[in-house]
């Protein structure tokens, strides 16, 4: 019997299942390893944790994942049980710490994987491979997996090897010139999007890719190999922007002067707000929100062509008028009329909105360590499997006793011994 | 194009209505992968990328002449029905109880008005899984707001936290909606995989605010942990420096480096030739580098502002320095990583000829994901879906036709 099936037939131990219940998760039943660091591979493990599947998510034991060391800290203090954004990635999983270099580390990693479903791991191209536990080591033991490589630049190519920061993915990948649009001060470099979200989107790709092979399993039987190139998934994200060269020739400049359109980003009394209004009826409600002052009545500006030729004109007047609004007030009397406005919101401005408090998009989590705090939850809502923040993100080997000792039958004199030797 | 479709999630079939980006990709990634996608449109509520390109400016006599859509419809088939005829509603009731899977993205209500909602497709197929995409879901006081990519971004926080400390935060255009795109394609997908477990269908609300609100994750955590609200940095890092582009030979053309360790900037001080300033107190460890990133930048723009951005790459990588060039769209289009992997490929379109897409961007081992088919043209497969699929007579069909329902 694998270790996983305990679970099912009621054997679980009691701390496996100490204060909560188990829910009803869109994917209860899925099986997850996770063998990743940074934020591509655990948060595309999160996006299936969340969504109910048991993830166990392997550390080397000492340092653990590289998120342990990024901030934002609670309190700003840089303990690595105290990362906020740790924390945010690694929602309902379990912690495990593992030496995958020792052969007592391989021989659980690979009674782990005799069970499950997925592994997702995020290691150079050729690492897993070396150390013994590629995917046709790993298929051997279990021919129903699923593995999904997630590395910068795929396993093949002359970038292959190559290292690179999320900073440098983002912009090898087209971000630059084609996402924040326009960054349009050509004397300053090309801008990359806030924080990590370009690391975010490579994992929210492979997820697409695993639930799919999961789907498939489910009728054949069979697992497979998916191979994840970053830059590739990041330049997917863009795939409209990314062929305008090849097709028609054109060079998108980052100043966004090839299409300028009244609106975009624009200050008003206490922020920003934004505004696009690519239909006439938007734009003649953008007219009726700012009053229909006397330079709207003259006849060029009822004309598309003309208002795009004008465009910096027409923003002028609208940020005189904006000047003297808050952004709530725009965005209220704006969406009213039926115009497309929206403001610039802040992390603050969400945690206050009444849109966000009716659909409970955050929700209160408790940590050992950091105590009660809010999190954001998912972007759906599932009408038969609600979402639950089953766990909080796992200390540094939380869960080693739980499912060495309790599903693995380690003893307690087994596992110090292990924790002795450095392979837990 | 690929010979046959062997994707994952080959004889699943999903019914479509949706427009702009946001939906069609959703479901352009699920027929990617093999399902059988039927995209219901009309000549009389026309896709907006049928008619014009917001990235190019460039406007499209004929519906079946932009490749935006192309781009964002491969291997769909396309069937016209003007919903604001109830018999249209109906047949499109009777191709939803032959599938597995729904999404719309109307303004939420409309598929109510239409007789095309949850509960009413639930009649007649109670086990569908039904996803409705909106901006800000389908629940809340701004259930009924409108908006496009660049809203999404500023309700979701991403513009605010994007873009130079001392300039306006970053808009962001069309290519926001694919994260939301991706977003309800694994929501579909997790509950199709459900159903095959339990038989049991469910209703999905998405969110495209919250969508792009989880890729803020950081900022959110600031907030939530310390009240803190961070601003916009332009390249930077908390941690690393430097940290940044740094422009090179020619026009517009930039290198992206980020250093991360000691180990690290002292082989970047070795190439730049500037061995002095490896010991320098300035620099010598993350944090005085991090204070002084100022100063750092400008040594090293001096180093890079006349090379070529390909050879500052190579000559840094080979020492174990993260560098790559920051590209536009021709540089991706002749990148050599790119060009070897084949990320851009060609499909034959009938109206726009050879055509570059994006290549899916997964590879799958067993059930390769692949495109079969160019982005269908207004229409194309009503005579296969009518006659064959729902079986209509060749007279019932041109009766529907000249009625304008089936348009």
């Amino acid at each position: 019997m694998d270790i996983w099936d305990e679970r099912e037939n009621g054997a679980q131990s009691e701390e496996f299942s100490s204060g909560h219940s188990e829910s009803d998760g869109v994917l209860e039943g899925i099986r997850i390893v996770e063998y990743c660091s940074g934020v591509s591979g655990p948060y595309c493990a999160k996006i299936l944790a969340d969504l109910g599947a048991e993830v166990l998510k392997i550390e080397p034991p000492g340092v653990g994942d590289e998120t342990r060391y990024m901030g934002p800290f609670a309190g700003d203090d840089p303990d690595p049980e105290k990362s906020g954004f740790f924390l945010y990635l690694n929602t309902n999983k379990r912690g495990l710490t593992l030496d995958l270099h020792k052969p007592e580390g391989k021989n659980i990693f690979f009674r782990l994987i005799r069970g499950a479903d997925v592994l997702i791991e995020d290691r150079a191209p050729g690492y897993m491979d070396g150390i013994g536990l590629g995917y046709e080591d790993l298929e051997k033991a279990n021919p129903g997996l699923i593995v999904s490589s997630i590395t910068p630049f795929g396993l093949s190519g002359p970038y292959r090897d190559y290292k690179a920061y999320p900073l440098n993915t983002a912009h090898i990948s087209g971000q630059g010139y084609l996402l924040p649009f326009p960054s349009p001060n050509l004397d300053r470099p090309p801008v990359k999007v806030g924080d990590h979200a370009s690391e975010y989107d490579p994992g929210l790709v492979a997820a697409v890719a695993i639930l799919a092979a999961l789907l498939w399993k489910g009728v054949s039987g069979r697992g497979q190999f998916i191979e994840i190139s970053k830059q590739e998934a990041l330049i997917s994200m863009q795939r409209v922007e990314s062929v305008t060269y090849a097709n028609d020739g054109v060079y998108m400049s980052r100043t966004g002067g090839l299409n300028p359109m009244p609106g975009g980003v624009l200050p008003c009394k206490d922020g920003y707000v934004v505004i696009i209004t690519p239909q006439e009826h938007q734009w003649e409600a953008l007219i009726r929100l700012i009053g229909n002052p006397d330079w709207s009545n003259e006849k060029w500006t009822h004309i598309l062509h003309e208002r795009n030729q004008r465009a910096q004109e027409i923003n002028d007047h609208l940020i005189e008028w904006l000047m003297q609004h808050t952004k709530e007030e725009i965005f209220h009397k704006g969406q009213a009329l039926g115009c497309p406005v929206a403001p610039l919101l802040s992390p603050e401005d969400q945690a206050y909105s009444e849109q966000y408090a009716v659909r409970e998009f955050f929700q209160e989590n408790r940590h050992p360590i950091i105590g009660r705090t809010q999190l954001p939850t998912t972007p759906y809502r599932f009408s038969e499997n609600p979402w639950h923040l089953e766990r909080s993100a796992p200390l540094r080997g939380e869960h080693n006793e739980e499912i060495y000792g309790g599903r693995l039958g380690y003893t307690a004199q087994e596992l110090g011994k292990l924790k002795e030797e450095g392979v837990i | 194009m690929d010979a046959k479709n062997q994707g994952p999630l080959k004889g699943l079939r999903l019914i479509e209505f949706t427009t702009a980006w946001a939906g069609p990709y959703a479901t352009c990634l699920l027929s990617l992968l093999g399902m059988e996608v039927i995209k219901v449109e009309s000549r009389s509520w026309l896709d907006h990328t049928r008619s014009r390109s917001f990235s190019t400016g460039r406007n499209f006599d004929n519906p079946d002449q932009s490749g935006v859509f192309n781009n964002l419809n491969l291997n769909k088939k396309s069937i016209t029905l003007n919903l604001k005829k109830s018999r249209a509603v109906e047949l499109a009731k009777r191709l939803v109880a032959l599938s597995d899977g729904v999404i719309e993205n109307m303004r939420p209500g409309v598929m109510r008005r239409l007789g095309l909602d949850y509960d009413a497709v639930c009649r007649i197929k109670p086990d569908i899984i039904y996803l409705s995409s909106s901006a800000c879901g389908q629940v809340g006081p701004q259930r009924e707001y409108v908006g496009y990519a660049p809203t999404f971004a500023a309700l979701g926080g991403l513009s605010l936290n994007t873009g130079y400390e001392d300039e306006r935060p970053s808009n962001f255009m069309g290519a926001v909606d694919l994260r939301s795109a991706t977003t309800a394609a694994v929501a579909m997908l997790a509950a199709l995989l459900r159903h095959q477990r339990t038989l049991k269908g469910q209703y999905i609300d998405l969110s495209s605010q919250e969508a792009i609100t989880v890729l803020n994750g950081e900022a959110l955590m600031d907030y939530l942990l310390n009240r803190k609200v961070r601003t916009r940095r332009g390249n930077r890092d908390d941690v690393m420096a430097p940290h940044n582009c740094y422009p090179c030979a020619g026009k517009d053309n930039w290198i992206s480096i980020a250093v991360a360790s000691d180990e690290e900037w002292q082989a970047l001080c070795r190439v730049m030739n500037q061995h002095e300033l490896e010991n320098d107190p300035r620099f010598s460890e993350q944090g005085a580098r991090l204070r002084n990133q100022d100063e750092l930048d400008n040594i090293i723009i001096e180093w890079t502002r006349n090379q070529d951005c390909y050879h500052v790459m190579e000559v840094l990588q080979e020492v174990g320095v993260a560098a790559a060039p920051s590209l536009s769209a021709e540089g991706l289009f002749k990148d050599p990583h790119i060009k070897k992997r084949k990320v851009f490929r060609q499909v034959d379109h009938p109206v726009l000829g050879k055509h570059w897409v994006i290549t899916p961007p997964w590879r799958l081992s067993e059930t390769p994901a692949g495109i079969q088919r160019h982005g269908p043209l207004l229409g194309q497969h009503n005579d296969e879906v009518f006659l064959g699929l729902l079986g209509l007579t060749a007279s019932e069909f041109e009766v529907l036709k000249e009625e304008g329902i089936i348009f």
